[in-house]
């Protein structure tokens, strides 16, 4: 029955074209699809599925580099840091 | 992708404005848990690798501000002080809109057909929801349209957080 697609969004029925377009740029940001050849034939489960590993795997690098930067926490001097690093790393 | 790192970039941009909140939002944490490396306990560490993971999420919404739903989503998951993990990993245990936007869908195997294509997205939509901050208010095309800058941000947090530990490491 059509009760399926009533349930979606309130706005008309999400086109194949726009998907299409956001999940291009999604691509943009995947390094494992981008390299791809044959990108115009990837899925778009694919990239979802791609995307949702790529998050996953940037938060366990931000929960890591969170433990470093905790442990390193003692030795930043409060003084001069900021505007050095801020200038080195800009 | 270009890494200009001694280069002047502009003052303004996404990088520089997380780096100086993240900066400040680090030596905040460090006044208020003043500990000296050895004597700590480890609950007290697992505390402050906490707040410095919040520090940093926060610090990112702030930089972005509010013309992105995640960045509202986290600032005023923030704000109301919900428990630091849902924060960080976008999990909503009592959402309002929770399966609205996507539709209920059960997670049916269903043969191959025409409209299988956009169902097996909406099927991994709902991960992504969860992994987005305020996914759950989304529909699809938010959804995706937010995946794509949080990942962008994602990236530069990623890089200015290993910029500052190695920095310090040295």
């Amino acid at each position: 029955m059509s009760s399926r697609r009533s349930r979606q969004s309130s706005s008309s029925r999400i086109s194949d074209d726009q998907i299409t377009d956001l999940v291009s740029k999604l691509r943009q940001h995947l390094p494992e699809i981008r390299d791809r050849r044959r990108s115009d034939k990837v899925p778009a489960s694919k990239v979802l599925q791609e995307t949702c590993n790529h998050i996953k795997n940037l938060h366990q690098e931000v929960d890591n580099l969170s433990e470093r930067l905790s442990q390193l926490l003692s030795t930043i001097d409060p003084d001069s840091p900021e505007a050095a690093i801020i200038r080195s790393l800009i | 992708m270009k890494n200009p790192q001694r280069s002047p970039t502009n003052p303004g941009s996404l990088r520089s404005r997380f780096t100086q909140v993240f900066l400040q939002s680090l030596l905040r944490i460090r006044k208020h848990n003043p500990t000296s490396s050895s004597s700590s306990s480890h609950g007290e560490f697992l505390k402050r690798c906490r707040r410095v993971k919040v520090a940093a999420y926060v610090s990112m919404a702030r930089a972005v501000g509010t013309r992105r739903a995640w960045s509202r989503a986290t600032l005023w998951r923030a704000r109301n002080g919900e428990r630091q993990r849902n924060l960080l990993y976008g999990r909503c245990s009592k959402s309002n809109s929770r399966e609205r936007s996507l539709g209920k869908r059960k997670r049916k195997k269903k043969k191959k057909k025409k409209r299988d294509n956009e169902e097996h997205s909406f099927g991994h939509a709902k991960k992504l929801q969860k992994l987005v901050p305020g996914g759950e208010a989304m529909d699809f095309c938010c959804l995706l349209d937010e995946t794509a800058h949080y990942i962008k941000c994602l990236i530069t947090q990623v890089k200015v957080m290993r910029s500052i530990a190695d920095f310090y490491s040295l």
